[in-house]
């Protein structure tokens, strides 16, 4: 493997562990739970997607065989993020959880909560 | 006799993607067995399946893949640069969204793509399937964001998906 992609995996691999790190951080630093749920479903899908691309390229040079399984990992973590999202904000206007007062369009979620 | 062997020619050819995928192999022998789980599943699981799926235009979908691709990675700067920030400075709002789609696969890939893009996040979908309600963590101007969803996402998946 040449010096130069070792960098590059390197990189993706360090932006992929800063995304994965910010995705953390909004659930501590955001005021309420819809704001904090925006933080796992993107800054972390694009955190993850960085550390596959740079397994899929690592052990497609070092094995000499292509390694393409990533891709599907990619693919249900794309598929299964937004899924789980959907839930907990429908749970969090059922209980009507506080939303932070400068929120636009509270009176939306009001009605969604009673129907 | 097609159809009755293949009821579903796009799910046979996912699962045996998803089969050469899984085992990272690509040889001729993992082909025929993949061919073989892409003819048998959809048989056995046929009465999951009510609808025909009926995607139209490929290269739509390839060029609605990519807009995603780089609305996802350019969301997630932005989103980023939010959370550093001063969240006292956000301003997140509930909007909603008109729905003039119909199939049910269609829906579930539009709110899907709303939660994976720029700050949104799908919350729920009116029970008569017209209107899906979206947070969005900072919006300045909502008519502007919900005709820019709509132009984006919904435009190309009303042709997409018939």
């Amino acid at each position: 493997m040449s010096g130069f992609m070792e960098v590059v995996i390197s990189l993706l691999i360090i932006i992929g562990a800063i995304f994965t790190l910010l995705g953390s951080l909004s659930l501590l630093k955001l005021p309420d739970f819809f704001m904090r749920l925006h933080g796992p479903t993107k800054a972390s899908t694009l955190g993850t997607g960085a550390i596959l691309v740079a397994s899929a390229l690592y052990f497609s040079l070092t094995k000499g065989e292509i390694s393409v399984h990533e891709i599907l990992i990619t693919v249900f973590l794309f598929i299964t993020a937004p899924v789980s999202a959907y839930m907990l904000a429908k749970a969090a206007l059922h209980l009507k959880l506080k939303q932070q007062a400068q929120t636009q369009g509270q009176t939306l979620s009001q009605q969604e909560g009673e129907g | 006799m097609f159809k009755k062997l293949i009821p579903h020619p796009i799910l046979s050819v996912m699962l045996i993607i998803i089969w050469l995928l899984l085992n990272n192999d690509f040889s001729v022998g993992q082909m025929v067995l993949g061919a073989i789980l892409g003819v048998v599943i959809p048989i056995i699981t046929t009465g999951f399946w009510p609808d025909q799926v009926d995607a139209q235009k490929p290269w739509l979908w390839v060029k609605f893949f990519g807009v995603v691709i780089y609305d996802i990675i350019a969301a997630n700067i932005l989103v980023a640069r939010w959370i550093l920030g001063r969240s006292q400075t956000l301003r997140p709002a509930f909007m909603e969204l008109t729905i003039e789609l119909t199939s049910p696969l269609a829906i579930s890939i539009l709110a899907s793509t709303i939660s994976l893009t720029p700050g949104t996040v799908s919350c729920s979908l009116s029970a008569d399937k017209r209107r899906l309600l979206i947070h969005s963590l900072h919006v300045e101007n909502i008519s502007i964001a919900l005709v820019q969803m709509h132009e984006r996402y919904q435009k190309p998946l009303l042709e997409m998906i018939k």
